[in-house]
């Protein structure tokens, strides 16, 4: 077997109290150090950026409190469960954007929100993790690699809800739920080649879509991105800004709460999409580097547990939600840098927001069930 | 097995292609932040600059206006203006009406500016009030809302010294007066500061004072604040008595032209801007200009002496009293029958003066007048000050001629006279005119002999004796010098019964001449309005008063008691 190194060291009996309680609630102790270092560079961070809110920051630790717990239960759930669960929940989150589409809350000039009385939530969330566990569930049910009518059946699952929510519109959402499901093609084992075809065919939809399918803000938002001193004063200002801000903090940074940009109001969004920029200038580029390389442990510890996967389900899920954790940091500090347009991203972790912190949190909650699934089996 | 390895080496391949791209975008980010925090740092870090940094200016305290003595006049204190900004000051309308009771302001009138003005950054709600109180509305803690240094004028003589000093305007700018014309003397250079500002561009704190501000200078008026209160305080009760409808007191020292005292009426106090109203703020004394009728007649008089054709004793025949020039008819009160030139002055023999500027060369009287500076600025350089009219036809014509050797058809401001005034008892020298304390030696302008002006002068105290038209102007213990005159005023092209002014024109003391004064009193109404019974008696309290507090030596006094002079010469 592959993997027969592994499971030899792994099939040793827990030696500490530590390992063995993490062994109970299945999880994943260098993730979870991962996790909660930057939840707690986030909190830091949210101080300084919300012009030193304790109110703000105490909502925030709520948020992440309750993205712990669901961690934490979805952990409990093995993934041959999560498996039976896909198709299901696939349903459900295709029949809840629906729902949006038809009758959702409007806020901030999109139709994001569904209300079900007592709780409100983005269904479009949902969708990335529905989206992944549906194409990984599809394509495990076959052999691998998979052919092309599966593969062009598993892009439409992966299209449609894409769609959908680029409808609301909601361009963020639609990349991450997009790339999610791509992956999961990917640790499929397409072929290379069919993914540069992919590409070029991707390419040529482009002006398709900018004449046809994107709003005049969306367009508004790429010609800004391709020259932000065309309007400094209007949509180019969000990014003048960030620059101006990361770029001012130099090598070491002007200090925790220092920061002036963001403290005086010059750096818009400062608490949610654009708090890479507080950052970047209170902590300099070493603390950049540092906080990248945080990240990056996170995504190659989830890549790890994907490969230690013996179960193919499993090994696309994990490779899918690690790899979409690595795209959701990528679009953020690309588009706060300048190198991407303005899509609605937030900095995993970091960012004000409960929705998208319970979402990343659950992903990493089957992350841990599928690592400690994998030490079960072995036994 | 086969399809299987060749699967696990596909597998590699993709999995060695997925690190190498995350490598690589990971490496991208990384170079990314180089790019903006290493290599552009300094350049975003000055546009960052740019953004918050902004440079203001620091009001500077205005230089104080004193008098001779050095007397304030005219004082800047600090104060503040409360200003807001509406955007901000809108989300903390709960405290509006703690705002409104402290800078004592209707609520409706603070919601009315905020309200028309939401889309502005800088209001002002109230200026100019005092620091504690602008202490007190920043212990409000309302947001948007902030104190600005100020300095408030403040003229502790008021209404006294109001057409002199002038104002400014609450931007701290001279408007009027020498607070206009000295304003780039008395304004200070602002400082500059380097202030970090917010998005909204409200100030958070200092970063570094660049220029300190500069307080302007003090300026030294020739005023004197006693003669100055003396002559308002007499004028006004003279106008008042009189019902006039203004009037205007000028004194000058002879010799440095400065003026000590220049007080008009009807007058306001630049305190109150709600007083500050056109026809009170006029300095007539400079911008008004009068015909100066017979306090013209020394002139006339000391242009004959000029001429050589004349001598103090000369007799000239004023019978039967008047006398036709073409077509005007010049008239006396009287026969006065032959009369020598103190006579003319004495009397004021509108046919002597005639007789006289018909016999002289043609332009001889214009030339001595405009030497004595008729019919041109005096170079005060105070605001609005008019130049007089003095034709040039009057160097021809003889009807021109005749009608100005009395003092009409050319008009001078009650300044221009003081000084033709101030040539005569200066032995000849026309000053400068000055409204700053001279501090070195002036030279005046020798505009006339020294012998004729000697003699004008003795002729002119025959006015002031006993029987004298002028004898009201007397003062005790001093020898005074003048002409009366009583000027019809002109009104539609013709010259009215009823409505006169009364002038009167001097210096003191004759033998060692100190001040020349100017009195004119607009319009009196009642059934005195001559000079002689109007403008003398007001000269001579101001006069008297002014040498008094000058400390001037008496040149008119009985000889001294021996016992005086014995102890005297015992010092």
């Amino acid at each position: 077997m592959a993997y027969y190194g592994y499971d030899r060291r792994q099939n040793n009996p827990p030696t500490s109290l530590s390992r063995m309680i993490l062994q109970f609630f299945h999880l994943d102790g260098s993730l979870l150090i991962l996790i909660s270092l930057l939840c707690g560079v986030g909190l830091l961070v949210l101080y300084s950026a919300s012009g030193e809110s304790v109110r703000i920051v105490n909502r925030q630790a709520m948020h992440l409190a309750a993205a712990y717990a669901g961690m934490l239960l979805l952990a409990q759930v093995s993934p041959q469960t999560l498996q039976r669960w896909s198709p299901w929940l696939f349903l459900l989150g295709l029949l809840a954007l629906l729902a949006v589409l038809l009758f959702g809350e409007i806020g901030k000039g999109a139709q994001r929100w569904i209300n079900l009385g007592f709780i409100r939530f983005q269904p479009s969330e949902m969708m990335k993790l529905a989206v992944p566990m549906m194409v990984a569930w599809y394509l495990s049910a076959f052999a691998m690699p998979p052919r092309s009518m599966r593969i062009l059946m598993a892009m439409l699952l992966v299209l449609v809800p894409c769609v959908m929510i680029g409808m609301q519109p909601d361009l963020g959402t639609a990349i991450l739920v997009g790339s999610a499901g791509f992956f999961v093609l990917f640790f499929a084992g397409m072929r290379l080649r069919l993914i540069a075809g992919l590409l070029v065919v991707a390419g040529t939809m482009v002006p398709v879509m900018w004449y046809f399918f994107m709003h005049a803000y969306q367009r508004q938002r790429v010609l800004t991105f391709l020259n932000p001193e065309s309007d400094p004063l209007g949509s180019g200002y969000h990014i003048i800004q960030s620059k101006i801000a990361i770029g001012s903090g130099g090598l070491y940074g002007k200090g925790w709460l220092n920061g002036s940009q963001s403290q005086l109001d010059f750096l818009p969004e400062s608490s949610t999409d654009f708090i890479f920029a507080v950052f970047g200038e209170e902590f300099g580029w070493f603390g950049v580097v540092m906080l990248l390389l945080l990240y990056l442990l996170v995504v190659i510890r989830g890549l790890m547990i994907a490969a230690n996967s013996q179960d193919r389900y499993a090994r696309m899920l994990a490779g899918s939600l690690s790899m979409t954790f690595f795209v959701y940091l990528v679009v953020n500090v690309g588009m706060v840098t300048g190198m991407l347009p303005v899509v609605g991203v937030p900095l995993p972790l970091v960012s004000y927001g409960g929705t998208s912190a319970v979402t990343l949190m659950l992903g990493f909650g089957i992350l841990m069930s599928i690592q400690s699934d994998r030490r079960l089996l072995a036994r | 097995m086969k399809g299987k390895g060749r699967d696990d080496l596909m597998q590699q391949a993709r999995h060695r292609f997925l690190l190498l791209l995350f490598a690589a975008i990971a490496i991208g980010l990384l170079v990314r932040a180089v790019d903006l925090q290493v290599l552009r740092q300094a350049f975003l870090q000055n546009q960052g600059d740019v953004r918050q940094q902004r440079v203001v200016t620091t009001a500077a305290h205005r230089g104080m206006v004193l008098d001779r003595n050095g007397e304030a006049l005219a004082v800047s204190t600090p104060v503040d203006a409360v200003w807001a900004n509406p955007k901000k000051l809108l989300s903390d309308q709960d405290l509006w009406p703690q705002l409104a009771a402290l800078l004592d302001l209707p609520l409706s009138a603070i919601q009315k500016k905020v309200f028309k003005n939401q889309q502005k950054g800088f209001i002002y709600l109230k200026r100019l009030v005092t620091p504690i109180l602008g202490q007190q509305v920043m212990a409000l803690k309302i947001a948007g809302v902030g104190l600005q240094r100020e300095y408030y004028r403040y003229y502790p003589a008021g209404e006294v010294t109001s057409h002199v000093v002038g104002f400014t305007n609450i931007d701290d700018q001279g408007q009027e007066g020498l607070e206009l014309a000295f304003d780039r003397w008395l304004t200070g250079v602002p400082g500059r500061k380097l202030i970090v500002q917010d998005r909204l561009g409200r100030p958070v704190g200092d970063l570094q004072q660049l220029t300190v501000a500069q307080p302007g200078k003090n300026l030294t008026l020739s005023i004197d604040k006693r003669l100055q209160y003396l002559a308002y305080r007499e004028l006004k009760a003279t106008v008042q008595k009189y019902r006039a409808r203004s009037g205007s007191v000028v004194i000058m020292d002879v010799h440095t032209g400065e003026i000590l005292a220049m007080v008009n009426q009807p007058s306001y106090n630049p305190n109150k801007r709600s007083e500050r109203r056109s026809a009170a703020l006029r300095n007539r004394a400079v911008t008004d200009v009068l015909e100066p009728g017979s306090t013209i007649k020394p002139l006339t008089v000391v242009a004959a002496l000029e001429s050589g054709q004349y001598r103090p004793d000369t007799l000239i025949q004023t019978s039967p009293g008047w006398f036709m020039v073409k077509r005007l008819t010049v008239q006396d009160s009287h026969d006065y029958g032959l009369l020598d030139l103190t006579g003319i002055i004495r009397k004021s023999s509108n046919v002597g003066v005639s007789k006289i500027a018909l016999s002289l060369a043609p332009e001889q009287l214009w030339d001595v007048f405009s030497r004595l500076g008729l019919g041109r600025s005096s170079g005060s350089g105070f605001p609005g000050e008019s130049a007089g009219l003095l034709s040039r036809s009057g160097k021809k014509g003889k009807v021109k001629r005749v009608t100005m050797s009395y003092g009409y058809g050319l008009s001078v401001t009650p300044l221009q006279l003081v000084r033709a005034y101030s040539a005569l008892a200066a032995e000849g020298i026309l000053p400068p005119v000055f409204f700053q304390k001279v501090t070195d030696g002036v030279k005046g302008e020798r505009v006339l002999s020294r012998q004729a002006a000697l003699r004008v002068s003795k002729m002119m105290m025959a006015v002031v004796a006993k029987g004298g038209t002028g004898a009201r102007a007397r003062i005790v213990g001093y020898q005074v010098a003048g002409k009366t005159g009583t000027v019809r005023k002109s009104a539609s092209g013709t010259y009215a019964k009823d409505r006169h002014v009364a002038l009167f024109s001097g210096f003191a003391p004759v033998s060692s001449p100190r001040l020349a004064a100017v009195v004119v009193v607009n319009e009196p109404q009642g059934k005195k309005y001559y000079g002689g019974q109007v403008a003398a008696p007001l000269f001579s309290k101001v006069m008297s008063g002014a040498l008094r507090l000058l400390n001037v030596l008496p040149d008119d006094l009985p000889e001294p008691p021996m016992e005086y002079a014995s102890i005297g010469g015992g010092l």
